[in-house]
This record gives structure tokens, sequence and C-alpha cells, in this order.
């Protein structure tokens, strides 16, 4: 027998949740594909312990993880569905990007929220087409606003401080817009925020934002002067994605910003628009 | 019960049942239906509702003689006493500290957390007197959960009622788990060097081992209230809930932000915050 049988053996012969635990955790830190659906499995049977262990462990294994964690979205098993959610939200693959966005902003359980929200911010960008990625980033951004502007939990706005910072520094040096949207909204949850833990993680976002964009400036002050060649593109593309995937997830991202329209009663929808004029 | 932070976070909590008006809470107060009472007394504190009427109604509520459930307790003052913490408005302290010698051990409980709440140093002596040995119980085993001894002592720490330290220092060895970290939670409050501090601070963590999982929540919920830096690693490691270890950094986090200029940020308030990012 191969260790991977082995050890979904044990998963499977388990007969306390002590014994569940531990055998999820060995076959979790293994890191073998095979153990995928075995894995998914255990996000089903109500074991906190055990679904922990098993999201760490989908969460290692990555992309390949992804299609099965989004077939068990369809299915209304209501924990495995938030486990799932948190291990997409680890894992960062664009094809949870649609699922992510949702639940940031519609999730009745805070532990769901928190986990989309900054798993939004820490998305695998570099792995999309050019673009798309202004689309998913703008879908992203806006859902992350509007969290940081509404959630009546602190420590889902404080994952939402997370996320936001995150896709700043990622867009800080080319999208003038959206970054000072961002920084328009730190400025007012500085301040304003009742819980002085996420007034106090906007401090410290708004201080690794200004080191990037002070850098980006003192970058561009040297380049007119020694008039160096541009910097080439970040972005590598490569990803395990196909093309169909892609497809996939501009259809849904159009789906969304179509139903945004047609819900939107004080004309522009785009929040962070009128955030940014404010600024 | 002594984590009121963790019950009012918990994912469960009661969907707002927001139809009532105060008007009408208020009216259901003075109701002749029992069931209504108890209720607009939580709500009352639920809601924050600190209107001067309210309060003067909670306070005859906790003389109440007519809630009473067959083992002899009193729901409505129970409640009521837990809402006058919540309002924070400092008439309640004299009816709170009669309410300490009320029969039922939960409504002690509940006017403790809530004077220890209100922040009124006045109560300071009569919950030294309850925490005394009393001569005779004393050897009597049945008299360790004779009272909520964890709140009373949590109360004593939070007041600052350094002169309480003799009294307290026994319950370190109490056979009660909840009651021990209660004491070292105190400890670390009342002491002033920082060392010494520290060494009740440590107690707790080492605590965070147990391997009861409730025991372990409760003192997740005594570090964060005392905000021990010391304590930010072995939180982040806890076996338990990632919701109740980022409310305990949360404790940890906002006692660190006050010790800078904002918005400066101490190298301890930067630590917690990398740990809660990865507990997200």
């Amino acid at each position: 027998m191969t260790d991977l049988a082995q050890l979904i053996q044990s998963v499977e012969e388990a007969d306390s949740t002590k014994l569940l635990l531990e055998a999820v955790q060995n076959l979790a830190s293994a890191q073998l594909e095979g153990a995928i659906p075995t894995l998914i499995e255990t996000l089903s049977y109500n074991n906190p312990g055990a679904a922990v262990a098993s999201v760490e462990g989908l969460i290692l294994l990555g992309n390949a993880s992804v299609p099965p964690l989004l077939d068990l979205l369809d299915q209304h098993n209501y924990t495995a569905r938030s486990w799932a959610i948190r291990a997409l939200a680890g894992i960062g693959d664009p094809r949870g990007l649609v699922t992510l966005i949702g639940v940031a902003t519609a999730d009745f359980a805070l532990s769901v929220r928190r986990a989309a929200v900054k798993g939004l911010g820490s998305m695998k960008w570099n792995w999309f087409p050019d673009e798309l990625r202004e689309v998913a980033q703008e879908e992203a951004l806006e859902a992350l606003l509007f969290v940081a502007q509404q959630d009546e939990e602190w420590v889902v706005r404080y994952a939402a401080v997370v996320g936001l910072e995150s896709l700043a520094l990622t867009i800080a040096s080319h999208n003038l817009l959206w970054r000072s949207a961002v920084l328009t909204q730190f400025n007012i949850m500085s301040c304003n925020d009742e819980v002085l833990a996420v007034r106090g993680r906007v401090w410290l976002a708004q201080q690794r934002l200004q080191r990037v964009i002070d850098r980006s400036l003192d970058q561009a002050n040297s380049d007119i002067s020694s008039s160096s060649t541009p910097t080439p593109a970040i972005a590598d593309h490569q990803s395990p994605l196909t093309p169909t995937d892609w497809q996939d997830i501009l259809a849904k991202l159009y789906e969304i910003k179509r139903q945004e329209r047609d819900s939107a009663r004080e004309g522009d929808p785009r929040r962070f628009e009128k955030l940014a004029a404010m600024d | 019960m002594s984590n009121p932070v963790f019950v009012e976070n918990a994912e469960t909590t009661i969907p707002d049942d927001n139809q009532i008006t105060i008007e009408q809470a208020i009216a259901n107060l003075q109701s002749d239906d029992l069931g209504l009472r108890v209720y607009a007394a939580w709500w009352l504190g639920r809601f924050r509702v600190n209107v001067p009427e309210a309060i003067d109604l909670l306070i005859i509520a906790l003389q109440d003689e007519a809630d009473r459930t067959e083992a002899g307790g009193y729901p409505l003052r129970r409640n009521a006493a837990r809402a006058l913490g919540k309002l924070g408005d400092r008439r309640a302290v004299g009816a709170l500290i009669q309410s300490l010698d009320c029969e039922d051990f939960y409504v002690r409980e509940a006017a403790a957390q809530s004077l220890e709440m209100l922040g009124d140093r006045t109560c300071i002596p009569k919950l030294i007197e309850l925490i005394k040995p009393q001569t005779l119980d004393a050897i009597d085993t049945s008299a360790v959960d004779l009272h909520p001894f964890d709140s009373f002592i949590e109360a004593l720490g939070s007041l600052g009622a350094v002169e309480a330290v003799v009294d307290i220092l026994p319950f370190l060895e109490h056979p009660i788990p909840r009651i021990q970290y209660a004491a070292a939670r105190a400890m670390y409050q009342l002491e002033s060097n920082p060392e010494m501090a520290s060494r009740y601070g440590d107690r707790l963590v080492a605590a965070l081992q147990n391997k009861d999982l409730q025991l372990r929540r409760t003192v997740l919920a005594d570090l964060g209230a005392i905000g021990y830096l010391g304590a930010a690693e072995a939180i982040a490691n806890t076996m338990a809930e990632n919701s109740l270890k980022l409310i305990s950094l949360k404790g940890l986090l906002e006692k660190q932000i006050p010790l800078a200029i904002p918005p400066e940020l101490t190298d301890g308030a930067q630590r917690v915050m990398a740990l809660m990012d990865d507990l997200l």
C-alpha cells in the first residue's frame, strides 16, 4: 500500500474526533495532490479542528485544489461551503475571485466575510491577462471599499484595511485614481472608525503606502534626470489557467457589473470615483 | 459567563430584533407579563438605552420579587444587573452593591461584572469582604463555588484595588482553574513591578495549553482584557477559533496603541498586527 493510500485509510477509519484530527493533519502535511478529494470530504464532517487542518493542506496544494473547491460551493452544506471559501481565499486563484467578491459583501458569517475580504487583497494578480486584470481589480477594489465603509464587525473592517493595503500596493504606481480612492478611504477611517484597533491598522497601511509612493516619486525624478529606459512590464502572465477559465471569469465579472448597473439608483455606481473626488 | 466580550462577539448572537421602540421597552419593563419585563431589561442593555427613566426602572427591577424560577433564581434581576453595567450610569452603583448580597449566584455575578464596567471604586470594600475566607466555611469544600469569585476578583483587578492583593493571592491556588486565572489576571493588573506582573501574565500564557477548550477560551479573554504583550505569539498559536484569538490580540493591540503618539505605532503594536493579519 502506498503512503497516500495509508494516510487516506487512517482518515476514513478514524473513530474519534482526536484520531480524525491527527489523521487529517498527517494527510494535509504530506502535500500530495491525490489527497485533495479526501481533504475536501473532511470539510463536511463538522469537525472544526480537522477542517482547519484540511484548509491549511488545501492552501499548500494551491491551484490543484481549486476546481474541486468550486464544485463544493455548489452544494448546500453551509459549513463545508464556508471552509471552502476560506481555502479559496488563502489560495488566491483567479477562478475564486467572483465567489470571494460576492461573499465578502454579503455572507452572514463574519469569519467567512473576514477571510474573503483578505483573499481579495492577495489575489494572484500577476496571473491575469492585462485587459482582464483591470476589470477584476476594479471589482475587487469596489467590494473592499464597500466593506471598509459598511461592515458592522470591526474584524471584517480590519480585514478590509489589510486587503485594501495589499491591493493599493499592487496598483500604486500606475492607477492614480484608484490609489487616491484608497488613500481617501484610509484618511476617513483613520479618524472615524469607532474601533481603536482598526484605526491603528489604518495608520500602518497609510505608512506603508506612503513609503511606496515616495519611492516611486524618487524613481520618477531620477528617471527624468538620467533618461533611463522605462521599466519593463511587471506581470509574467504565467498561470495554469486555460483560455476557457479566463472567458468564464470575464463573463462572471461582466455579469456583476451588469447587476450593479441595474441596481444603481444614485447614478454612477463607482463609489470610489466619488470618494476620489473628495480627496 | 466571565467573558462578556466573547459572548457579545460570538457569531451566534441573537438576531437584532429591533422591532420595539424605546418607549415600548420602558412600558414593557412595567408590564404584568413577566416574560416581556425580562426581555425589556435585556433589550435596554443590548441597545444601550441610557435614558434616566430606563435607569430608574432597572434599579427598581433589582429588587423584584415577582419573577422567580423554581430553583429560586431571579431572572429579571439578572438582566437588570447586566443592563445597568452597559448603560454607564453611576446612579446604579449603590443598588448593584446591595445586589452582591442577593441569594441568586447569577445576580451576584452580573452585579460584580457591572460594577467593574461602571468603574466606581466604592464597591471595593464589599468585594473584599466577599472574597475573604469566611471563618467556618473556609474549610468546607462546598464553599469553593459559593460565590462567583472570578467575577469578584476580576472587578477588583480592573478597579485597581491594590488593597485587595493579600486577599486575592490565595486564589492563585484555588481548585477551580477559572478562578485561578481570574486571580492571575487581577494580580497582573495590580502589581506595579513590571517584572513581577509579567510572571502573572506568564501563568496565563501557560494556561493556554490547557486540554479543555472552554478554559483556553477563558484564558484568551483574560489575556485580551489585560493586554499582556508577552502573550502575543502564544495567543496566535493557541488551539482555538481564529475569531477568539483575534479578539484577544485586539486587546493587546489596544493597550499598545496609546503608548505612542498617533499615527506612530510601537514595535509591539506592529508585532501584534502582523499576527492578527495572519489569522484573518
